[in-house]
């Protein structure tokens, strides 16, 4: 975290503000958001739901548009980006194909690129060991379980092959021991690829454990509360979990969401 | 076999308890005029003969199936399918009307579906024109339609297969719309994010998401085409398909060969639905989609 100066920004935002104007008035989903982050960094975001994790990951993708501030991604316009397909987005939910095998559910982006049939069964194949799904290329997405489809999801958005990566609660419905062993392939990927990788979550262990830098955020207005930036090796076992520092960390990150939040 | 047997069951009892039901009929509508007869000739009769005679007329109020089942046979397997009495012939005239109509329709519906969806301003102009084209009894006037199409020179399958059209594409629309608007929103962003042209939008997304959705509509499609085919064929002048054999029974009091028409097309409808069916389900379970 010494050559901060270095390092080229990949996501600038300046007092970033979005308002959909809902039926019973407008709300605020992003209010004053300032971010900085750098390239091959990994980005948690966390906060309790409606402080508008989704609607920032949404903002960067291009997929929502901010109403005040300004933002960019790897220096131009998030509609620049998105034409330019310099991010992979994980949504929330699978949201593989049903009509398609694993393996032309992960293709599915490289021919819109329009890549030849050789590269993509390469990075298909590549991808699918990637995540751990090699030998269910041929199944169909209702074939296999929640935690394989999330992965071969991710796959997907790996073998798109930017350098940003966009996560929106991959592991959120998945049960806690796929969980951390997907948290430990995400880690291992992260480290092998030098990806930079935004990653939006409820679970403070999961962002502790994952990120070097924690967006902590509260709701009504959504806004960005807290910033920490973590200084754990590298090297993460499961078990670094129990650790002083890591506990320490996320105890901030406990009274940060609990500063912003409140319960009237 | 348990299970084979315990979906036969339920359908043989219905089947057996219909049969019942339409023999009493038979002897029921059939006897005043019987009765009627025997007095006349003054023929003591008692309950086994009524129940006899009323199954044997030539022209009863109405026949009983097995008069029917032999009419059919009579018909179909021991006439030659060149003959002007063989119901293979008649059906084989409706069946070509109804195949031309209901693939016309699809076409025409699928064309307009794409249009709607991808079009905004098709959307507004379309589709109250679609829906107000389903408020006007086709059915009632379609007779008329035929021989003001007779009258200008169109005659033959294409004037009864327009019919058909006209029945089958509505359904088709509505289907295929709602179909190429099916894909989730989430797949919809998916696809932007890929910077995804409205082409690849629509071949690799919308198409494939309305394909349940088309098959849905075209199992309508088709028992509505049959109707409109055979609707075409009422009118005076018409001498061959199914709804020829009904009307021309009509006037003769053939009532046998109403109903053994009637049956025909029923069993058309349902052998046709069936085949689109079995396509549908093929198709559906090869695109890994469960049916
Ligand atoms: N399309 C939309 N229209 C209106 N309000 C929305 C829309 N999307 C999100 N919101 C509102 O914006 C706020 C932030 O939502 P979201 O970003 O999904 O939160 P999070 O992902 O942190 O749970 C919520 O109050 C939500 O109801
Ligand atoms: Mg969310």
């Amino acid at each position: 975290m010494t050559s901060k100066t270095t390092r080229s920004k990949v996501i600038e935002a300046e007092k970033l503000g979005l308002t959909f104007d809902a039926n019973d008035g407008p709300v605020h989903a992003l209010k004053d958001v300032d971010l900085a982050i750098e390239k091959g960094d990994f980005v948690s975001f966390i906060g309790p739901s409606g402080c508008g994790k989704t609607t920032l990951l949404r903002v960067i993708a291009d997929l929502e548009h901010p109403t005040a501030g300004s933002i960019t991604v790897n220096g131009m316009t998030p509609e620049q980006a998105r034409l330019e397909r310099a991010y992979g987005y994980v949504f929330q939910a699978p949201a593989l194909l049903a009509w398609r095998t694993i393996e032309r559910n992960i293709g599915l982006p490289l021919e819109i690129m329009g890549l030849s049939a050789a590269e993509k069964a390469d990075r298909v194949a590549r991808t699918l060991e990637l995540v751990g799904l090699d030998g269910f290329g041929r199944k169909f997405p209702w074939q296999l379980s929640g935690g394989m489809q999330q992965r071969a999801s991710i796959a997907r958005a790996l073998a798109f092959d930017a350098d940003l990566l966009l996560m929106d609660e991959p592991f959120g419905a998945l049960d806690e021991i796929v969980r951390d062993h997907l948290n430990e392939q995400l880690l291992q990927l992260w480290k092998k690829t030098g990806k930079t990788i935004c990653f939006v979550t409820h679970s403070i262990p999961e962002a502790v454990y994952l990120s070097n830098k924690i967006v902590v955020m509260s709701p009504r207005p959504g806004r960005v509360t807290d910033i920490i930036e973590s200084d754990l090796p590298a090297e993460r076992p499961l078990d670094i979990r129990e650790s002083k520092r890591f506990l320490e960390i996320a105890q901030r990150v406990r009274t940060g969401l609990r500063e912003g939040h409140s319960y009237e | 076999m348990i299970s084979a047997l315990s979906r036969v069951f339920p359908i043989a009892t219905v089947v057996a308890a219909i049969m019942v039901v339409w023999y009493g009929f038979t002897v029921y509508l059939n006897s005043p005029w019987q009765i009627d007869r025997y007095e006349k000739a003054g023929i003591e009769w008692q309950m086994g003969d009524l129940v006899r005679d009323t199954m044997a007329h030539d022209r009863p109020v109405l026949p009983a199936p097995h008069q029917i089942a032999i009419e059919i046979w009579k018909t179909t397997v021991e006439k030659k399918i060149t003959s002007k009495r063989s119901l293979i012939f008649h059906g084989s005239v409706t069946l070509s009307s109804t195949l031309l109509g209901f693939a016309m329709g699809t076409i025409l519906g699928i064309g307009l579906a794409v249009s709607i969806v991808e079009n905004r301003a098709m959307d507004k102009s379309l589709m109250p024109w679609i829906i107000t084209s389903q408020t006007i009894p086709i059915l009632a006037i379609a007779p008329m339609i035929i021989v003001v199409l007779n009258a200008v020179g169109l005659s033959g399958l294409v004037p009864k297969a327009m019919i058909s059209t006209y029945l089958s594409f509505f359904p088709v629309v509505v289907g295929m719309v709602k179909g190429l608007r099916s894909p989730d929103p989430m797949h919809i962003d998916l696809m932007r994010t890929y910077n995804s042209s409205r082409l690849h939008m629509f071949w690799k997304l919308r198409l494939p998401a309305s394909v349940p959705f088309l098959f849905a509509s075209m199992k309508v499609a088709i028992a509505i085409s049959l109707v409109g085919a055979i609707v075409g064929e009422l009118p005076t002048g018409a001498v061959a398909g199914l709804g020829a054999r009904l009307l021309a029974g009509s006037y003769y009091g053939q009532t046998i060969q109403i109903w053994s028409a009637l049956i025909s097309a029923a069993c058309m409808a349902a052998i046709l639905v069936t085949v689109v069916s079995v396509i549908s389900h093929v198709t559906l379970k090869r695109m890994g989609l469960r049916a």
